[in-house]
């Protein structure tokens, strides 16, 4: 090594797995953990809502109006409210971002059990179906194309503003931008930016992946458009 | 049989869209409700198998009054098409057609086998049965429809308005298709229409119904069309009430004439001014005129003693000879009947 700054292979290369913290691969870790977490607590938690707001119409106009007032908030308050709870930890992170994903999801829920023909509907209770096994059986996966957008959108999202966690110490890959910030020094944010889309790109990847297996139907009908 | 008996719906917001309908519609026939929209065919449909609960009166399947039996299970054993044919757009045109089978708990394998038997029954391809409603057209989509109500083989079939979103052409195939299709099953069908040929058609017996959901009158399809009850119903029938009710009336009486036909090769020379020229295996050729024995003009046929009247009247009509041409069900000729003929059975139709 001379005396010039080390390039940005070199920099990864030192950096991977130190053993320590902030190795570039505890950061990878700890930013797919503060993202997926998220994703699929928002998926869980919006289901059961979404399947309320349909049932009780009355209760969607409150749901999504708060829903909205949550994700107009910006997150720096938000995470100072909740250190005082949770302390600087991943949770901290992991609770506003599912709050977003569930503003994304509750009504892609709504929606998505809104685009069933009411006749498909009808002519399954014409049929004998119990209303149980006509959510499970007809109406959820008619619902899946929609929900499944609205999941793309979560998971993309997550994933970049987990990096937001940075400003307490919990950004994952995002405090690879914080160390530039206090020395300006490339490779880290470089790094730090192609990783964070590297991994939104396979996670919408393996959702579009998820869209066809589940969907055959849909990919049918533009077939023959 | 299915029975209404006083049977009552008011919504919720006042509506009555049925008022004390008392019917029956008997086992193994076809009874139509037609009616103007809005005059409560759907919703008297719909409380048979209680995707509605009437308000007053009630209704009984075979003597069993539905309100009793829970509804799921009262409507796996009712086959229902709606007009849209409702199909599951997730779901490969076989598992469609074998969803009240899975409903009921049959196995994957003998669900499967019973759907292919019923697409072929209503005349489909075996080939579509791996695609998706999506890749159907409305009328094949339709056919569909009609082979899943018919999966678990129910005794009764509710259809609303089935054929109404497909374009003449097919509809007349699929209405056809229907009587076909009752001829071999001998369901228990109640359908209902707007279209008033279409219950003349298919229906053993039509129920006219009035806005308000009252019952206008009852009958089978000839007595409708020559005793119709009052102002509405005859108002409702249309104009040309008088030939269409013909196509109830049998031929089978209509009196023939033998000594019209002469053998291919003709010279002329009869005292008649028209002859039927037949070959040599009973088919009819044409009619030759006395004057110009070389020129073949066209004739028209009916089957004798199957076809209506209007058949016969409609074959006369389409011959310059004003002649019509009755032959066997192999298309033989039996005899020719002419105009004196079918003046004295439309005589007769008109008194009776
Ligand atoms: N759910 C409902 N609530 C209130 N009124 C209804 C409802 N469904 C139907 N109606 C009214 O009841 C009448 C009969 O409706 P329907 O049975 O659908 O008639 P049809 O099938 O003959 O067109 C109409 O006036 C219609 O507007
Ligand atoms: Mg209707």
């Amino acid at each position: 090594m001379g005396d010039g700054p080390p390039s940005i292979w070199e920099w990864i290369a030192r950096n991977w797995d130190t053993g320590r913290v902030d190795s570039i691969r505890n950061l990878l870790t700890d930013h797919l953990t503060m993202s997926l977490v998220p994703i699929l607590l928002s998926l869980v938690v919006a289901l059961p809502l979404g399947l309320a707001c349909v049932r009780w119409r009355w209760l969607y106009q409150p749901t999504s109006g708060l829903m909205n007032i949550v994700y107009a908030i910006p997150s720096l308050p938000i995470f100072m409210l909740l250190i005082s709870v949770t302390g600087l930890s991943q949770t901290t992170v992991i609770i506003p971002l599912t709050f977003y994903g569930m503003a994304v999801l509750i009504p892609a829920v709504v929606d998505g059990l809104g685009s069933v023909p009411d006749h498909v509907r009808q002519s399954a209770v014409a049929m004998g179906f119990t209303p149980l096994r006509r959510l499970l059986a007809v109406e959820l996966p008619i619902a899946v194309p929609v929900v499944l957008a609205g999941l793309r959108v979560v998971a993309v999202s997550s994933i970049s503003l987990v990096s937001v966690g940075a400003l307490i110490g919990q950004g994952g890959l995002g405090s690879l931008f914080t160390r530039a910030y206090q020395n300006p020094f490339m490779p880290p944010v470089i790094v730090g930016i192609v990783l964070i889309v590297a991994l939104a790109l396979v996670a919408d990847g393996l959702l579009v992946l998820a869209q066809r297996l589940l969907t055959p139907w849909v990919r049918a009908r533009k077939g023959r458009a | 049989m299915i029975t209404f008996d006083a049977v009552t719906k008011r919504y919720p917001d006042g509506t009555v869209a049925v008022d004390g309908l008392s019917l029956e519609a008997p086992t193994g026939e076809i009874t139509v409700f037609v009616g103007p929209s809005g005059c409560g065919k759907t919703t008297s449909l719909r409380m048979i198998n209680r995707m509605i609960d009437a308000t007053e009166g009630q209704i009984l399947l075979d003597g069993v009054p539905v309100q009793g039996i829970d509804p799921p299970t009262l409507r796996r054993g009712i086959g229902y098409v709606i007009q849209q044919a409702g199909l599951f757009p997730h779901r490969r045109i076989v598992d469609n057609v074998a969803t009240v089978p899975y409903l009921l708990g049959w196995d994957r394998r003998k669900a499967r086998a019973r759907a292919m038997e019923l697409l072929e029954r209503v005349g489909l391809d075996s080939a579509l049965a791996r695609r998706y409603p999506f890749q159907l057209s409305g009328g094949q989509q339709q056919r569909v429809g009609v082979a899943r109500a018919l999966a678990a083989d129910p005794p009764v079939l509710l259809m609303d308005e089935p054929f109404s979103a497909v374009d003449p052409v097919v509809r007349t195939s699929l209405q056809d298709e229907l009587l076909r299709l009752q001829a071999e099953l001998n369901k228990t069908i109640v359908f209902v229409t707007h279209d008033i040929d279409e219950a003349i058609k298919l229906g053993d017996r039509v129920a006219v119904l009035r806005v308000g959901g009252r019952l206008a009158q009852l009958a089978d399809p000839k007595t409708l069309l020559s005793d119709p009850a009052d102002d509405f119903v005859r108002e409702f029938l249309g104009r040309d009430r008088g030939i269409r009710r013909l196509q109830f009336v049998s031929t089978a009486g209509l009196r023939l004439r033998t000594d019209l036909t002469v053998e291919e090769g003709f010279g002329g020379g009869t005292a008649e001014p028209w002859a039927l020229v037949v070959s040599a295996d009973g088919a009819p050729v044409g009619w030759v005129a006395d004057a110009r024995p070389d020129v073949l003009e066209p004739f028209g046929t009916f089957v004798h003693g199957r076809d209506s009247m209007r058949s016969a009247l409609d074959a006369a009509l389409l011959s310059p000879s004003g002649c019509a041409v009755g032959v066997d069900e192999n298309g033989k000729v039996v005899g020719v009947a002419t105009r004196e003929a079918l003046d004295e059975a439309l005589a007769e139709a008109a008194d009776g």
